[in-house]
């Protein structure tokens, strides 16, 4: 005779609990078993970002070039603005495909949890995924944007220095600290203050001319001035990103300070963002 | 056995302004100035709610509307956390508290089915392999590779059904879903979900479908004002919520004051008059009026008042709206008026109505009233017998039937 099997117990299966939510408690188990729902928020902003639109994966490529011309034309012709050693092309586009990164990025995340709610308040899964989800998606277009810089880097015969393998990396997870931090914050504030709504475009922009992005930060004569422009976290990345590209050497302590203001706004960002997520249910 | 979940001493609690919706920095700001902060007060939605769930049963949710149904799943589904007490469960949860959660109508249904499965915590490698099975249940193979935009509204419940249907947790909980839908796919749902309670798997489902939660769930519990007011058998605690209906209901002066006047739910009050006069008892025959006065915050510009007379067992007998009888309404956007249904003939029998309330503007409603009023029809001949036929077998009567006898031979 056959031994019957045991029935599943219960004692077997997964167990859970729930309960009164601690504001810090942070559950990187949990975000790990939810991060192919992550993949389909993020395939799922893509697919719909280009679907309708003529020129589809083009825009990706189209914003940064078309802002690049008028930066070179205006900025770096006209107003002959320095570019630390490189063709001033080179200089902006580089610049601007992480910054791009960074506005679109925050400006998403910003925005993700409102357009999200009717998804919050109908399920449950970590909230996080929503405004990461977004920075990824910003992510998606500078891959599309950086095979048009290598072509430009060919086309202006730039001399690269091989320590891109270390900078380049380093670069992009710069930027991508320093994006999510400030996007998850700008998510939850905006959840409870539709404020935010209107100050996160001009902020964005206001930051683009407070960025070395089209000028180098040398050319700011107002040395404490420099400081107050290394606040920004995308200083770092961009700079770091330009490395091997450039004859200047870097400012360390500049970089430093941008680095440390990147990494103080990721932990503001994710503290605020896990002590109000409990509750973005409820108000949403 | 150990219990597949443990409810102990569950509690939320609200805090309301009183001032209205979202929160904007200005008041942050102004609020920094003023004395006093403006105006809060706790709400507590859920009380104490303690009960467990043994392996294999389902549990029915009962109460009126804001009695804590839907704060004690959004606390099951973790959407939102208790304030107090604990919840501890085994097995793999899953909740359905809507049909479609995170559906776009730009993806196609097969990309639906991809991101709503995943919403819905399955993986990818199971909704690859329930796949099939899925569109078969859906019936729209035709159309998987049509953006979801351009199903109708019944092809897309279907397809968010099905998805759902193919969720295998031990524990599901489900939300009064199927209050939508045609009669066919409301059968097909019921079926469904009583094949997921025969496998032994466990269900905990809000309704106010009283037959459903009786043909679901072996066990109910009633809610009522957030604390846990009886649990037991469906049957007793179903008895014992229309019973409980009666008493708290019943106005006899045919006026029911809904929403206070600050309130920014539109309903304001409703009025029940019988041949004209004010009052909650009608009779067989008369002419019943019934009428809705709203006030809303953004003015209706397609108002819709649907109306379901139900019996003591909440079977529906008569559901209408305007539209289904002279359209929309003829008018510029409104904030504040009333809507009526007058009935020139009623034909419902002696006995005692619910009454649910649904106001609407265009497709959506706006607010729906459920068992919001009773009212009870009297007596009264209405034919020249002056008897009536029998009270248990009847809930409505048609006034004039020809009877005839004839003594010729039966002639084919």
């Amino acid at each position: 005779m056959r031994p019957v099997l045991p029935p599943r117990t219960l004692q077997e299966l997964h167990t859970f609990e729930i309960k009164p939510k601690k504001a810090f408690a942070f559950n990187f188990k949990e975000l790990v078993d939810y991060s192919e729902l992550l993949y389909f928020f993020a395939w799922r902003d893509i697919k719909v970002k280009y679907k309708q639109t003529v020129l589809g994966f083009l825009w990706a490529v189209l914003q940064p070039l078309l802002l690049m011309l008028i930066f070179t034309f205006f900025i770096g012709r006209a107003m002959q603005v320095s570019s630390d050693g490189m063709d001033y092309a080179v200089f902006a586009y580089s610049g601007l495909v992480l910054w791009l990164v960074f506005s679109s990025g925050v400006t998403n995340a910003a925005n993700s949890m409102v357009t999200n709610a009717a998804i919050i308040k109908k399920i449950y899964f970590p909230r996080l995924i929503i405004p990461v989800s977004a920075v990824v998606v910003a992510l998606f277009d500078f891959i599309m944007a950086f095979v048009i810089f290598i072509v430009i880097l060919l086309i202006f015969a730039t001399p690269i220095n091989l320590s891109l393998i270390y900078w380049w990396p380093l670069a992009l997870l710069l930027t991508i600290v320093g994006t999510v931090g400030p996007g998850c914050l700008l998510a939850a504030l905006n959840i409870k203050y539709r404020d935010f709504r209107y100050v996160v475009p001009f902020l964005i922009q206001a930051l683009l001319f407070l960025t070395p992005v089209i000028y180098p930060v040398s050319s700011i004569s107002l040395v404490w001035l420099r400081y107050v422009v290394a606040l920004n976290p995308m200083y770092a990345a961009i700079s770091v990103f330009r490395l091997p590209l450039s004859t200047v050497a870097p400012d360390w302590t500049l970089l430093v300070i941008s680095l440390s203001s990147g990494v103080l706004f990721f932990i503001i960002g994710l503290a605020y963002f896990r002590r109000t997520e409990n509750y973005f249910a409820d108000i949403a | 056995m150990l219990p597949v979940l443990e409810v102990k001493g569950v509690s939320k609690k609200f805090s309301i302004r009183h001032e209205s919706g979202y929160l904007s920095l200005r008041d942050r700001v102004t609020d920094l100035f003023k004395p006093a902060p403006s105006s809060r007060e706790d709400f507590w939605a859920l009380r104490d709610v303690s009960f467990d769930v043994q392996p294999g049963e389902s549990i029915g949710i009962i109460g009126k509307n804001g009695a804590g149904k839907s704060t004690l799943l959004k606390i099951l589904s973790k959407i939102t956390p208790p304030t107090q007490g604990r919840i501890i469960g085994r097995g793999r949860i899953a909740s359905l508290l809507e049909v479609g959660t995170g559906f776009h109508p730009e993806l196609t249904g097969r990309e639906n089915i991809f991101l709503n499965g995943s919403i819905l915590g399955m993986k990818r490698h199971e909704i690859t392999a329930r796949f099939d099975a899925i569109v078969d249940f859906a019936g729209t193979e035709r159309f998987l590779d049509t953006p979801l935009k351009h199903y109708s509204s019944g092809m897309q419940l279907r397809l968010a059904f099905a998805v759902a249907a193919f969720l295998e947790p031990e524990i599901l909980v489900i939300d009064e879903v199927l209050a939508v839908g045609d009669a066919e796919f409301q059968k097909k749902c019921i079926g469904k979900m009583e094949d997921v309670s025969r496998s032994g798997r466990t269900i905990l489902f809000v309704s106010h479908n009283m037959a459903a939660i009786q043909n679901l769930c072996t066990k109910s519990i009633l809610l009522q004002r957030g604390e846990l007011k009886a649990i037991g058998p469906s049957a007793d605690i179903v008895t014992q919520y229309l019973t409980s209906l009666d008493s708290q209901i019943l106005d006899t002066s045919g006026y029911i004051q809904v929403h206070p006047e600050e309130s920014n739910k539109p309903i304001r009050a409703i009025e029940v008059l019988c041949d004209g006069r004010r009052s909650a008892t009608a009779y067989m025959g008369c002419e019943l009026e019934i009428r809705i006065y709203f006030k809303a915050l953004e003015a209706l510009t397609n108002p819709v008042l649907g109306i379901i007379i139900k019996d003591l067992q909440s079977t529906p007998l008569i559901g209408v709206n305007n539209r289904h009888y002279t359209g929309n309404f003829e008018t510029t956007p409104i904030n504040n008026g009333f809507i009526s249904m007058k009935i020139p003939y009623l034909t419902l029998f002696e006995g005692m109505y619910h009454v649910d309330v649904h106001l609407g503007n265009e497709f959506k409603d706006i607010e729906v009233l459920q068992d919001c009023f009773q009212f009870t029809v009297e007596p009264i001949p209405f034919s020249s017998s002056g008897q009536l036929p029998l009270k248990s077998i009847n809930r409505m009567f048609i006034k004039d039937i020809t009877w005839i006898l004839n003594s010729s031979d039966h002639v084919e």
